[in-house]
This record gives structure tokens, C-alpha cells and sequence, in this order.
């Protein structure tokens, strides 16, 4: 009993770790899409958000007293070994701002051209993802000269793991209190910043006049436009958002559940979020749960390695990744249920004069 | 749609776009600490100088050219199809069936057209599902053919990982085709005709892009259908009023599309790697859509961007070795930067450009 406790355990705590990113890029693209402007650059926010948060995790980690140089260092009027200790001990929270700042910069260039420009949005996407395998490389060797990825990161310039309180104690209940004190606590901090998204992302579509106004704006912009709020504006606050949400998407998977960027290390969970979304019908709770659903197949997936099918012989475990993609494809069907997009996704707004 | 007079339209906003991505590019490398016009010219020199490098510009074309070709069928009735690099794949795998499964039996040259055949046919088939389901179930097709490059890639690594591995490999590879199967290469074509060149991939392959240059060209704008086509892509209710079975030809484009991007997989797997491995379209599906933009949907543009792209990746390659602070992702960067400027932002300098040609076009009237 209690080995299946720990088996259900490491599942479900498995589970929440790889949804992690998608939930967070998903309820980014639930923000984009949701005004109106089509996201499959998800993807190459989520890795220039990687590395960017690994790369300055790293430099900042590493900054010596020495570097910065001189006694006085004077400019903040703190001196170098000062400086140099807060640089140290904040290493992942810098990573992390950078990662949001990289991320945001990529979603203002998709709405300086989609939203200013009424360019293509998925052309604009797909100009973005990219870039971002290019100019992590590029960036990333120049400063590093690996190759394109970044040092292993010690503990200290990464998120660690958050213990609820009272978890030694209550752990002590019969399976109540494991699944307390192992599932529920000791997640990465980042785990619970992309739970705690969730929350924010429904409260502000569905609470919020700045949610009721970017509902409508992807449904019916004219209307938007009518009653005299600006459209542009209103987008471009939704990218932002969706920006700063694949920021911390990218900042946990290289400081937090990683160690590190690694080239295409996004590997594709920029485009399972997509399918999240579009299977969570573009509503935050849903696409939770559909987050929770891949993440769980991508669990479960490796653990069934060798195992032998009644009928089907072993199982096909190399297919399993791709279930995500094969029932977002019959959803999209319409065989069951039925994916409603916002109205306006996709078309550019032009004012009417 | 621009009152812009045509020249300027196609020869002047582009170029505008392109230079805009390039200086872009160039910053990015001024960025990393290298200077960007050495860079260009270690690029260019790369592309002539060394032997064989010719050969690789248009072996690497050959694939842009069909990744181009499929993006621009399908951009003609207004579909995105980003699913080259799954169609591609599928080709891949076409090809694979056809020579693993006759090339001990049949001649050579008979395995080579079966396997085009292959190529065509699994390319169109994988692009026939998210054809279907955009024309008759409304799904959109960018969100379909981008899950069915993820299954593709899901199918390929259970075949190679599985029944169609070669023996006694723990890699993910299939068998090599019988030599007689290899799609010929460029240099042994000219060696037995007396004319010596270096070494290269380029191969048969290449002809073959030039003929479907030819056939999408006379297809789109030499018979009913390609006139049908661009009408849907003008407007679809409109054609739809006019007759047009508007959901059959989405079909049918989509058929040809996926054709075409299968065909890609002829160039590397038949041409140069000649067995199946993982991951061969390495982006060349995607990039297919600077291509067809660029060469604003027309074959002969196409084939111009081609060569462009092809001379880019070739470039890249010796930025590689001559650089220690570049990779060969710089490539992948100017890419993207041509992507964003000539689609993305394509109109961006057009009510610019405007003001400066509406005067004279007045002017002359």
C-alpha cells in the first residue's frame, strides 16, 4: 500500500512538474488569443525566455567583487563586495526579470507587426520562433562559448524548492499527509507562481472591466472601438501579459526544473500549450486541465516503457507524446465537442473612418 | 491592391525588406563582436570559392525550392500550410517503404520513379487530413498541420525506433538503399558525360524541382483550375457564388501542397543521405514560407529566393568554420529576420512609398 501511495506520488507530482510550462504558456495564449491575435510564437518566447533567465542567472551568479572592480563602486554607493553579494544571492530572480523582459521584447515585435502593421500574425509567429533557435545560439555561444548553451547552474542561481508549513508534521498522517507533505509542498516555487496564474488569468478575464473589454476586443473589435477604447492598446497589453507569462515559462524549465539552456530546449511544449488551449476551448480552468492531462501522458509515458498490451503487444511508448496532438486534432474535428475561437482571432483591426 | 506602380511593388518593396533584415542581421553580428561585412564577404566567398560549395548552394536550394513551391500552391487559395516538415517527413518515409521493400528486386532507375511516386503520394496524404478537415469541419488548418508535424516526427521515431531500424544499429536510422536506388548525383551525371566537377550532394533531385517549377507554373496560371484557385484566394464567397467548388479545391490544393513538400524528402533522403533517419527537414518546411514570401508566390521568384536561402545556408556553414564567436544558427537568425521583415512587416514602408510614387504616377496621368 504504501509503495503505491509513493507510485501515485511521483506520478501526480511528475504530472504538475512538466505541466508546469504548459500551463503557463497556455494562459499566455489564452490572454493573446482572447483579444484577438493569433500566438504560435509561444514556442520561441518560451526558449528566448529559457535562456535568457539561464544566462543571466549564470553571469549574475558568478559576478566577483573583483569584476566589478574598484573599492568604492560608487554609483549606487554600495561597494563592490556588496554589490557582489546581492548580485549573487539574487541570481535567479535576475534570471528571471530577463527572462520576462526577452519575452515581452519578442510579443511587442509580434504586435509592433501584427497589431501596428496588421501583418500576418501567423507569419509574424513563425518569424519569432525562428529567431529565438537562432539568437539563443548566437547569443548564447558568444557569450559562452559552448555552443549555445549555458554552464550547469549551481543551486544558488536557481529556484528551489518551496516547503508549505507545517509539512514535517501533517506528513506524519496516514496518506493524507504524504500527499500533503510530498505533492502539495516541496513543489518548485515556479510550480506554484503557474497555479497561481491560473487564478489571476480567470480573475482578470472574467472579473475585471480590463477582461470584459479584452473579451469583447477579440470577438467584436468595431464594438471595442465604438464605445471609444482603443483597440491597439488594449492587444498590445494582452501581449505584454502573454509576454511576461512565457518568461516565467521559459525561467522555470532552465531555473527551475532545469539547470541550464540547452539549444531547442522549448522541445516543443510551446506548441502542446497551444493545443491545451485550443482543447481547454480557450478558457483558463479547462485549459488546465488539459495542461494537466499532457503533462500526465508525458509522465506516464516513459514508465510503460516495455510494457506488454493485451492485443497490441508492447506498448508503443514513442506514440504517446504525440497524443496530445492527435486529440487536439479531433477535437478540432468536431467529432467531440467543438472549439469555438474568439470571433475576431486573426484579423487585423482597421479603424473605419 | 496597392496603388503602387508594379515595379515598385515587386522589385523595390522587397528589396527595401530584405535590406532592412540584413542590416538587422548585420547588428546582430557587429553584437556577438565580429564585423558583419567580413562576415558577408566569408559568406560570399563561401558560396564560390571552395569547390563542391556550388554543388551544396543548389543542393540546398533544390529543398527551399520545393519547401516554396508547397507554401505557394496552397497560399493561392489563401491557406497557410506550415506542415512541410511533417509532409516532408511522410515523404521520407514513402520513399523508405518503396526501396526498402523493392530494392532487392527491381532495377534501380524503376525503385527511383516508384520511389518519387512515394514521395508525392505520402507527402499529399499527410496534407490530405488537414485539408479535409479546414474545407469540411472548419478546423483551422495553420493549428492542424502544425499537430501533424509534432505526429509526423512522433511516427517517424517509432518506425526507425522500432520496425524499420536497420539491424544490428542501436540508431534510430533505417537500412541504406541499394546504390542502384540513389537518385543520381549531379557530378557522376556530368563525370560519365566527360565533365568534371567537385564533388557535392546536389543530385538528380534538382531537375526534378525544375519541372514542378514548371507544373505549378502552368498549373496556377495556365488552366481552369489554377484559375479557379486564385479566385478562391481573391475571394471565397465570391468564387463560391461563381460556381467554384470551394471546398473541393481546398482539398485538391492542399493535395498538391503536401505533394510538392514530400517531394523535399527526394532531395535528401533519396539524393544524399539514402537511408531514413530523424529529423532530416531540419526547418526547411517552415523557412518555405520566407520563400514563397519572398518570391511572392510565383515559381520564378521561388526560384530566386531559393537560391538565396540556399546560398544563406551554404554561407552559413563557412561563418561556422571561419568564425569562432559565430555558429551556424546565424543562418537560422537572418532567417527569421527575413521572415518578419518581408512578411510580417512587408507593408510597413508601403504608405511611405506611396507618398513618393502617387505624385509622379499623377504626374504622368
Amino acid at each position: 500500500m504504501p509503495e503505491l501511495l509513493a507510485d501515485i506520488i511521483s506520478i501526480l507530482g511528475g504530472t504538475l512538474r512538466l505541466a508546469t510550462p504548459l500551463i503557463l504558456c497556455a494562459m499566455a495564449g489564452l490572454i493573446s488569443e482572447r483579444s484577438g491575435v493569433i500566438d504560435i510564437g509561444l514556442e520561441g518566447k518560451l526558449l528566448a525566455g529559457a535562456f535568457a533567465a539561464a544566462a543571466v542567472a549564470y553571469l549574475a551568479g558568478t559576478t566577483t567583487a573583483a569584476q566589478i572592480g574598484g573599492e568604492d563602486g560608487h554609483w549606487i554607493g554600495l561597494d563592490a563586495e556588496t554589490l557582489a553579494s546581492i548580485l549573487n544571492s539574487a541570481a535567479p530572480w535576475l534570471g528571471l526579470v530577463a527572462a520576462i523582459i526577452v519575452s515581452v521584447a519578442f510579443a511587442l515585435i509580434h504586435g509592433f507587426a501584427c497589431i501596428t502593421h496588421r501583418g500576418e500574425q501567423i507569419i509574424s509567429g513563425v518569424a519569432i520562433n525562428i529567431l529565438a533557435a537562432g539568437l539563443t545560439v548566437v547569443v548564447g555561444h558568444a557569450l559562452f562559448a559552448k555552443g549555445g548553451v549555458t554552464p550547469d547552474l549551481t543551486s544558488g542561481q536557481t529556484f528551489g524548492a518551496v516547503t508549505l508549513p507545517g509539512a514535517e508534521t501533517i506528513g506524519t498522517v496516514p496518506i493524507l499527509g504524504p500527499l500533503y507533505e510530498k505533492l502539495l509542498s516541496g513543489q518548485n516555487l515556479l510550480v506554484y507562481v503557474a497555479l497561481f496564474a491560473v487564478v489571476i488569468v480567470s480573475f482578470l478575464l472574467y472579473r475585471t472591466t480590463f477582461g470584459l473589454r479584452l473579451r469583447a476586443v477579440g470577438e467584436a473589435p468595431a464594438a471595442v472601438d465604438t464605445a471609444g477604447i482603443s483597440v491597439p492598446w488594449l492587444r498590445y497589453r494582452a501581449l505584454i501579459i502573454a509576454g511576461t507569462l512565457c518568461g516565467i515559462a521559459g525561467a522555470y524549465l532552465s531555473t527551475g526544473h532545469g539547470a541550464g539552456f540547452e539549444r531547442e530546449m522549448s522541445a516543443g511544449k510551446g506548441f502542446i500549450a497551444l493545443a491545451a488551449m485550443i482543447f481547454g476551448n480557450w478558457r483558463p480552468g479547462m485549459a488546465l486541465l488539459a495542461c494537466l492531462l499532457f503533462g500526465f501522458l508525458d509522465t506516464v509515458g516513459p514508465r510503460l516503457q516495455g510494457l506488454e498490451l493485451p492485443l497490441i503487444g508492447e506498448a508503443p511508448v514513442a506514440l504517446i507524446p504525440v497524443l496530445p496532438y492527435i486529440f487536439t486534432v479531433i477535437l478540432l474535428a468536431g467529432f467531440f465537442g467543438r472549439a469555438t475561437p474568439p470571433r475576431a482571432l486573426g484579423t487585423p483591426y482597421v479603424k473605419e473612418h | 491592391m496597392t496603388p503602387l506602380p508594379r515595379w515598385v511593388e515587386v522589385g523595390i518593396v522587397p528589396l527595401i525588406n530584405l535590406t532592412l533584415a540584413l542590416i538587422v542581421a548585420g547588428l546582430v553580428i557587429a553584437m556577438v563582436g565580429e564585423d558583419p561585412f567580413q562576415a558577408v564577404w566569408i559568406m560570399i566567398k563561401g558560396v564560390y570559392e571552395i569547390p563542391g560549395s556550388f554543388g551544396y548552394t543548389l543542393y540546398y536550394a533544390t529543398n527551399y525550392i520545393f519547401a516554396g513551391l508547397a507554401v505557394a500552391v496552397a497560399f493561392q487559395a489563401m491557406l497557410f500550410n506550415i506542415g512541410g516538415e511533417g509532409q516532408a517527413m511522410l515523404g521520407g518515409l514513402g520513399i523508405a517503404l518503396v526501396c526498402l521493400a523493392l530494392d532487392p528486386y527491381l532495377p534501380g532507375f524503376l525503385v527511383i520513379l516508384l520511389a518519387i511516386g512515394g514521395a508525392a503520394l505520402f507527402g499529399a496524404l499527410w496534407a490530405l487530413i488537414p485539408g479535409w478537415l479546414q474545407a469540411y469541419r472548419g478546423s483551422h488548418i495553420v493549428i492542424t498541420t502544425i499537430m501533424f508535424n509534432f505526429i509526423a516526427s512522433g511516427l517517424l521515431v517509432w518506425l526507425l525506433g522500432g520496425i524499420l531500424m536497420s539491424d544490428g544499429q542501436g540508431s534510430p536510422q533505417s537500412r541504406f538503399f541499394a546504390e542502384a536506388a540513389w537518385m543520381p548525383r549531379i557530378h557522376d551525371i556530368l563525370g560519365a558525360l566527360g565533365i568534371q566537377t567537385a564533388k557535392s550532394p546536389l543530385n538528380f533531385s534538382i531537375v526534378i524541382a525544375a519541372l514542378a517549377c514548371v507544373g505549378v507554373w502552368v498549373l496556377i496560371w495556365r488552366t481552369k483550375f489554377g484559375y479557379a484557385l486564385r479566385a478562391m484566394g481573391h475571394s471565397e464567397p465570391a468564387a463560391e457564388y461563381a460556381g467554384i467548388p470551394v471546398r473541393r479545391m481546398i482539398v485538391v490544393a492542399m493535395l498538391i501542397s503536401g505533394g510538392l513538400a514530400g517531394c523535399m524528402a527526394l532531395n535528401i533522403i533519396l539524393g544524399d543521405q539514402h537511408k531514413l533517419v530523424l529529423n532530416f527537414s531540419a526547418g526547411y518546411g517552415f523557412t518555405g514560407i520566407a520563400v514563397a514570401l519572398m518570391g511572392r508566390n510565383h515559381p520564378v521568384g521561388i526560384v530566386m529566393a531559393g537560391l538565396l536561402f540556399g546560398a544563406l545556408t551554404q554561407g552559413g556553414t563557412e561563418l561556422d568554420f571561419e568564425f569562432t564567436s559565430i555558429t551556424r544558427e546565424m543562418v537560422l537568425v537572418v532567417q527569421g529576420l527575413i521572415i518578419l521583415f518581408s512578411g510580417a512587416l512587408a507593408h510597413m514602408f508601403v504608405p511611405w512609398l506611396i507618398r513618393i510614387f502617387a505624385n509622379r504616377t499623377m504626374g504622368h496621368a
